[in-house]
């Protein structure tokens, strides 16, 4: 008896239904992914899902192991911001598939100003912030005074951003490549620092600051969204505009500002990953980076928690840099995006899974209760 | 200018189908961001048909077997939203946004594993469908005229009749404008979503194969649609939820669309000098423009967006 009940109140606890609902998210996304892989070669299936959940394991050696989990947390970091884009406006009621197009300004204003004026690379990482919050604003301001659903607006901006990033950069590409010029050789000022964090990773030169400083914006924004006025008036917002307007808050403001925000995180994001060197720009790349939406994954996997998006973001990145490994002559990377999109995809059913959790556990209690009352009842009679 | 008249039709086209399925679904109550997911697999679908139909085909064969795989594959791809946003009332921005990169992640798996399983050495995502593709044209003069351009105008019609002048399209719309007053009459809404979704996946089915087809021979799926989902949304946000006025969005957005596969045929666009890039942009940026003006006095259907719940009365 006592032991049913800590373990219903666990489960009721939200965070742990959260957790299960991730876990479950990824286990089916992996299933699914690996039935794929089976129908389209059924012999090497189980090696490429291993393959792909290994990702940097696949070497040897531990310390080629080291350098390569530190390409992932490289990568991590940018994704990380991504992630809690999406998540700072979904908890104020917006939805920023924009990030991806924020991320993209983040990455033309960083490298223009790396590249072109030879800016410090504080400097550029701040123009990149400004760059997306910009373009983020941009969406907030469409979206509370010309009612454009924010969705749209940002889909078209994500688009108009990449070609006019890939004009924007072909003044500093190489000559004979469609590739931006190195940081290093350009500019090494620009080259975010690494304070001998390389050298944990087995002289990894691309591990650097970053990456601390992103788990360092992700408290800064729990710190904001859960313990500041101005978190509570955003979140109040997105709970009921009108309310929060009847209340005294300025909601259109507030839709701006979270825009703002949101926007900044996703173009510090690009700055976080082009700075290090890591990436070159493509001016000529066709499609919008998958960074931006990978973080919406991230997001809704890491149950819209700033603290669960470092992981779900680490674990979106290791098996996307994962399926980098997967045997080319049978299969392709997209796999991991594959996996990652059907991840998303399951995640709209959390909400689902947490209310059918619930009533299983109203349920149970309630005939438990009944049950009790009963017994109690006999007890009564018998004196 | 024949060119661009035809390359104007038939992007209004496409355009006029996609957004005439987005409309289906809003005025069941359900959004479909997920439109561009759709429009990939509607690609895939009647672009594996070209590819793999034996060249004798008779050209009228050609064209209804390609409409009918990639009508086929839409359809069954957007059950996945009608299952997820109707009977599991999940949420239908994140559930559209997960099939849109899911859409072209899984197309671009499948054709990658098949060109490598037909010859090890092409890892591309791309499909050709030169001769193939020839069924769906006739030439009248400078002005190449497709079979797809019907195909929309019918559509369009048929749109037009089936919301307005009929007892399921009337029905329909009342379950996205007001669901529970539908139910209370003895509507199922359930069943209506489900249908207006599926009618939405074989038009955006339909679009897709139609836009991949529209200039063009070959198509390297890793792109997707580059992003003429989500402009087909604006198109149906502009024409208010109506086919008539989508139809005018439509040819206005395609006119736009075109001009950046034909401007180097006109000499004062040549003299401005622009770089191509602008024209990339154009549509969209019309597109955030027209939306600007015109979304303040929005005529989208009420309950669309949310779940329907028998329970909650």
């Amino acid at each position: 008896m006592e032991k049913t009940k800590t373990r219903n109140s666990l489960l009721r606890n939200a965070g742990v239904q959260s957790l299960l609902a991730s876990l479950l998210c990824i286990l089916i996304g992996l299933l699914v992914g690996y039935l794929v892989l089976l129908a389209i070669n059924p012999a090497g299936a189980g090696k490429a899902i291993a393959t792909i959940v290994r990702n940097f394991f696949y070497y040897p050696s531990p310390s080629a192991q080291m350098k390569y989990l530190g390409s992932t947390l490289v990568k991590t970091s940018p994704l990380l911001l991504c992630s809690l884009s999406v998540l700072f406006a979904y908890k104020v009621g917006l939805f920023n598939i924009g990030a991806a197009g924020q991320y993209v300004v983040g990455a033309g204003a960083s490298l223009y100003c790396a590249l072109a004026l030879d800016m410090p690379w504080y400097l550029c990482l701040l123009a990149a912030v400004a760059a997306g919050a910009l373009l983020g604003a941009l969406s907030g301001v469409l979206k509370a005074y010309c009612n454009v659903n924010e969705v749209i607006s940002c889909i078209m901006l994500n688009w108009i951003s990449l070609y006019m990033v890939n004009t924007l950069l072909t003044n500093v590409k190489e000559y004979s490549s469609p590739y931006t010029l190195t940081l290093a050789s350009t500019n090494p000022g620009a080259l975010i620092p690494s304070l001998g964090l390389g050298s944990l990773f087995n002289n990894n030169q691309y591990v650097t600051i970053a990456i601390p400083l992103a788990v360092l914006v992700t408290v800064v924004i729990w710190v904001l969204l859960e313990k500041t006025k101005l978190g509570y008036e955003l979140k109040a917002t997105g709970f009921n505009k009108d309310a929060a307007q009847y209340c005294g808050m300025r909601e259109k403001q507030n839709i701006i500002l979270t825009m703002a925000i949101a926007g900044g995180l996703a173009g510090m994001a690009a700055s976080l990953l082009y700075l290090t060197g890591f990436e070159q720009w493509s001016c000529t790349q066709s499609a919008v980076p998958a960074m931006g939406f990978n973080g919406i994954a991230a997001a809704f996997l890491g149950g819209l928690n700033p603290i669960g998006t470092i992981f779900s973001s680490y674990f979106i990145q290791h098996i996307t840099s994962g399926g980098a490994y997967v045997d080319k002559t049978m299969y392709s990377s997209q796999i991991s995006d594959f996996i990652s999109a059907l991840i998303i995809y399951l995640c709209g059913f959390v909400l689902f899974f947490k209310y059918a959790l619930n009533n299983r556990l109203d349920r149970r209690a309630e005939r438990e209760a009944r049950a009790a009352q009963a017994a109690a009842n006999q007890e009564g009679g018998e004196r | 200018m024949a060119l661009l008249v035809q390359y104007t039709l038939i992007f209004a086209s496409v355009l006029v189908l996609v957004a005439l399925g987005g409309c289906f679904s809003e005025h069941s109550g359900v959004i479909n961001i997920g439109l561009e997911g759709i429009m990939v697999m509607g690609a895939l679908g009647g672009a594996l048909m070209l590819n793999f139909l034996p060249p004798e085909t008779s050209a009228f064969m050609v064209v209804v077997l390609t409409v009918l795989a990639a009508v086929a594959l839409g359809a069954v791809y957007s059950l996945l939203l009608a299952v997820a946003a109707v009977s599991f009332k999940a949420d239908q921005t994140i559930v559209g946004t997960a099939m849109n990169l899911l859409g072209t992640a899984a197309a671009t798996v499948f054709v990658k594993a098949m060109n490598t399983s037909i010859n090890p050495n092409n890892v591309s995502s791309t499909i050709q469908y030169i001769a193939a593709k020839k069924a769906f044209l006739v030439k009248l003069g400078g002005f190449e005229f497709n079979w797809f351009m019907l195909l929309a105008a019918i559509a369009l019609a048929c749109s037009y009749v089936l919301l307005y002048k009929t007892r399921f399209g009337l029905r329909l719309m009342a379950c996205g404008e007001h669901p529970s007053a539908a139910d209370s009459v003895g509507i199922n809404v359930y069943k209506m979503r489900y249908a207006g979704v599926l009618i939405s996946g074989i038009l955006g089915g339909l679009g897709g194969i139609v836009y991949i087809t529209a200039g063009v021979s070959e198509w390297k799926f890793e792109n997707g649609v580059a992003g003429f989902g989500f402009l087909s949304l604006a198109v149906m946000i502009f024409g208010q939820w109506r086919p008539s006025r989508i139809a005018l969005a439509a040819l206005l957005f395609g006119l736009f669309r075109a001009l950046s596969n034909v401007y180097t045929g006109f000499d004062f666009l040549m003299a401005l000098n622009l770089p191509s890039s602008v024209y990339n942009m154009l549509p969209y940026i019309i597109s955030l423009v027209v939306l600007a003006f015109t979304s303040g006095k929005s005529r989208a259907p009420k309950a669309e967006g949310i779940p329907y719940d028998k329970g909650q009365r």
